[in-house]
């Protein structure tokens, strides 16, 4: 490393450095994360010697750290704006015309999507969904440490929580800021499960038929007891609060408003098992979850509820929807890239650090002290036989409130949607996208049919992390599914092949069908992908990655026809609206074929989006394009030694259409 | 535990020891099972997904060089499921890189009926040749992903953790730290990596330099040169 800058303003900073990132030291491998943040909240960026510092001080290869700065969206290797502004550009949010955001504010600080100004003071990107979809257009904004949530017209330090329903049972504490201990009041239910044994502590939660809430739905007694009976020491009691799925805001909510409630699930789950580690796992787009949690684990410490046989500490993402899933977490949680593992074996025996580890979502922990307050028996009084308890329901998209809506399992999605107020501006329903955006599409069919998981497995929908997101009759549904399509390209891992390319291609061909550029055999092309991705996928990200596409098809075959078949659309309010659309997406494109002359951020988001717009873009930028790399090449070929072009750059020119 | 699991593969009955992969037991009956990522002296991350097969009573495909064979086991390697799976790797591959120097997969390309050309206006992914040490070129254009060459540097033989991971998902490329030339990284030159790469994406220098019609004494001077520079340095 001889050309590293040892210059003294280079060493000075390199001190706070150190001293930022000393915390996380005797965590090892395991504090790389951590310590990425910290040192990037000093710069805004993490340089080569920064990073070189880390793995010195970490003893972690450097290959290694690079390897994970990149995995991570929110990690930077090259220098951003001071003020870093993301607008969601995901569903719900392009129902609330999130591209215009984006486009006025570009507009306003004279720059392009993904650049930063020439000061060096604002960078703008397009982001995957924020999970502030109810308060669409999302815009998240970090200056120098300090971060502000908004819809682009205010903006505060933390989101509102919009709360309803039929039922406060998880959400009773909801809605007015966070509560504290005081106003929480005594771990009633925790007293009470220490005072059972820990077996019945389990056999309770078994009878109490609770499943996961996070998308799985698996049965989380029979979780807790694998667990309890695997050998290996410690145990680790995992919270997944990675809420990335689009859509999905429920457990923001719940986290800011009522930590307590997921702390005294944890300190359960704990008791029961034999767990004396807790981890919470934090999505990095929640940063100001962080103050209410820490604060309210320090409560419970003081109070004695968490002490040396339990603890609990939080880790944070960095902007990853993989990390969502409960091997890929651990992985993160370990100061990996998130690449998710093969299963088996499984968590209950092999979870984070090689250790038995449950690990529950975050609404699924907060059900485990009613349960076990209310007692098995009375808490599957709530719901129906099979499908126990209340569920929380993140509405978003056209409906006149959205919300987190805690209703009992067996209403209707007529009854969620009239407690929603009904499509906005009494406009019909044309659709609705169900379980998020790895779940599937429902239409106005479907509105009689019972929100329990046995009724929606019969129709084909499933429940997911309880995403209802409602398209009114004017959406363009194949502008929703590039974006969808676009969305797990960009979140896709790369580890197995079906989804690292499987994402891709999906992506390109519903941009060409949104496009109105459909090309023969592009629709067998689709299903074979989606089927491959579906069947053959080595994690739920890329066997779901298909599945809302797939729905699509089914419902409207329509929709996956070239011209001809778009017909239908002709007269509706939509198609008028769906062209000029397209015209200024192409406007937009062409605009951005021009960038490049100032900063640009090359980090792998932006390249997504500009990827994806520019091949709706012209032939000309094409052909230049395809002059470049040969000259490149030959260059290459001739000067032996010195080949390495910036690699993000150098791909992004290389790759040809 | 029993000596011995009985399983069908295609119908044909078959015992194994306990333990064994369903790659390996289909080996031992002559059901040939292909396989992309799997290297006998690597770590299998079944990631290819080419070797899925199909077990009765199991809802997705299962990657047959993982997963063990177990009593009463009804496996099918050539179902219609699988073979759409297979053909639809294959062709996703072909559309993303330059596979030319990857016989196997090209005969698997045939065997399966998958159609180069299946995908069009694909982005591929595509890289400049790296020319930096006088050991090996690295092609990415070429680069399958299958990890191998990372799995050696590191835990599977040779630890130095030279390289890794740049960005994710389609994009992904195998990289060093910031970027850094192979001389300025913790490699060895070892050439276990260039050992395992199945696609000559990683290709011995001398190798690389005969292909571009370089005789071997004009190598032999370049070698040389290169050397006494070294030296007076």
């Amino acid at each position: 490393m001889s050309d590293i800058d040892t210059s003294p303003s280079l060493s000075a900073s390199l001190v706070s450095i150190q001293s930022a990132i000393e915390p996380y030291l005797p965590l090892g491998r395991s504090g790389l994360l951590p310590a990425l943040h910290a040192a990037q909240k000093i710069n805004g960026w993490i340089s080569e010697p920064v990073a070189a510092e880390i793995a010195k001080s970490l003893h972690i290869p450097l290959a290694d750290v690079h390897g994970v700065i990149e995995f991570y969206t929110l990690f930077y290797n090259e220098p951003v704006g001071k003020r870093f502004i993301r607008v969601c550009t995901d569903q719900a949010c392009a129902l609330k015309d999130a591209d215009g955001l984006l486009n006025h504010l570009c507009s306003h600080h004279g720059i392009k999507v993904g650049e930063t100004t020439p000061d060096g003071r604002v960078t703008i990107e397009a982001s995957p969904c924020l999970g502030l979809c109810e308060q669409a257009p999302a815009v998240w904004t970090m200056d120098g440490g300090r971060w502000t949530v908004g819809d682009g017209s205010s903006e505060s330090d933390r989101p509102q929580s919009m709360v309803y329903g039929q039922m406060r049972l998880l959400t009773a504490n909801c809605g007015s800021g966070t509560t504290s201990l005081a106003q929480y009041g005594e771990y009633i239910a925790l007293k009470k499960a220490r005072q059972m044994k820990p077996e019945e502590v389990i056999n309770e939660v078994k009878s109490s038929g609770l499943v996961g809430r996070g998308g799985a739905a698996f049965p989380t007694g029979i979780k807790w007891e694998g667990t309890s009976k695997a050998s290996g020491s410690p145990k680790y009691v995992v919270c997944n609060a990675d809420e990335s799925e689009p859509g999905t805001f429920k457990d923001r909510v719940l986290l800011l408003d009522d930590p307590h409630r997921v702390i005294e699930g944890m300190a359960i789950a704990a008791y029961a098992i034999g767990a004396s580690k807790g981890i919470i796992y934090v999505r990095g787009e929640y940063p100001y979850v962080l103050p209410a949690l820490e604060n309210a684990l320090s409560e419970a410490r003081q109070a004695g509820y968490l002490n040396e046989d339990f603890d609990i500490e939080i880790r944070l993402g960095a902007g990853a929807y993989i990390c969502g899933e409960e091997t890929a977490l651990f992985e993160s949680i370990e100061g990996k890239r998130g690449f998710p593992r093969v299963k088996p074996p499984f968590p209950t025996t092999f979870g984070v650090f090689g250790k038995p580890t449950v690990i529950n979502n975050v609404e699924t922990l907060c059900d485990v002290p009613l349960i076990i307050s209310k007692g098995s028996a009375e808490y599957r009084k709530i719901g129906t036989e099979k499908s126990p308890g209340s569920k929380l329901f993140c509405v978003s998209g056209d409906v006149t409130q959205p919300g987190v809506y805690e209703v009992p399992f067996g209403v209707t999605l007529r009854d969620l949607l009239d407690m929603a107020g009904g499509v906005a501006n009494q406009k019909k329903m044309q659709a609705v996208l169900f379980g998020g955006a790895a779940g599937a599409f429902a239409t106005p069919a479907h509105l009689d049919v019972k929100l329990t998981f046995e009724d929606l497995r019969a129709a084909g929908l499933p429940l997911g992390s309880g995403v209802v997101m409602v398209f009114d009759e004017r959406r363009d549904l194949r502008d929703s599914l590039a974006r969808l399509g676009h969305f797990f390209a960009h979140e896709s891992c790369g580890k197995c092949y079906p989804c690292q390319m499987g994402t891709q291609r999906q992506m390109e061909i519903l941009n060409r069908i949104a496009s109105g550029k459909m090309q023969a055999g592009d629709l067998e092309c689709l299903q074979d992908v989606g089927w491959t991705m579906m069947d053959a996928s080595l994690c739920g990200l890329g066997q779901t990655a298909a599945s809302a596409v797939l729905s699509a098809v089914k419902l409207w075959p329509e929709l996956f026809k070239d011209e001809g078949g778009r017909m239908k659309d002709e007269g509706q309010v939509g198609s008028k609206k769906k062209n000029e659309k397209r015209k200024t997406k192409n406007v937009k494109a062409e605009v951005k074929s021009v960038k490049r002359k100032t900063q640009v951020v090359k980090k792998k988001s932006v390249k997504r989006k500009t990827q994806s717009v520019k091949r709706k873009t012209s032939t000309v930028k094409t052909k230049a394009k395809k002059a470049k790399p040969k000259a490149v090449k030959k260059a290459v070929r001739v000067k032996s030694g010195k080949t390495v072009v910036k690699k993000k750059s150098s791909r992004k020119t290389a790759s040809k259409r | 535990m029993a000596d011995s699991v009985s399983l069908t593969i295609d119908g044909q009955p078959v015992s194994v020891e306990p333990g064994t992969t369903l790659l390996n037991a289909a080996q031992q009956i002559g059901v040939d099972i292909p396989t992309i990522c799997w290297h006998q002296a690597t770590t299998s991350n079944a990631l290819c997904r080419i070797c899925v097969v199909e077990v009765e009573g199991q809802r997705l495909l299962q990657p047959a060089c993982i997963v063990k064979a177990a009593q009463d086991m009804k496996v099918q390697t050539r179902s219609e499921r699988v073979l759409r799976a297979r053909r639809t790797i294959l062709e996703m591959l072909a559309s993303t890189m330059d596979l030319s120097e990857a016989p196997a997969i090209l005969t698997m390309m045939k065997e399966y009926g998958a159609s180069a050309g299946r995908f069009p206006e694909a982005e591929r992914r595509e890289s400049e040749i790296k020319d930096d040490n006088p050991m090996y070129i690295r092609d990415y254009s070429k680069c399958l992903l299958c990890w191998r060459c990372v799995q050696v540097c590191a835990d599977d033989a040779q630890y130095v953790n030279a390289i890794n991971f740049n960005g994710r998902g389609f994009e992904t490329q195998i990289g060093t730290f910031f970027d850094k030339s192979i001389p300025e990284t913790t490699c060895v030159l070892c050439g276990q990596c260039v050992g395992v790469c199945p696609t000559g994406a990683l290709k011995p220098k001398r190798e690389y330099l005969l292909e571009q019609g370089i005789s071997p004494a004009e190598i032999s001077v370049m070698n040389t040169g290169r050397r006494k520079r070294n030296r007076k340095e």
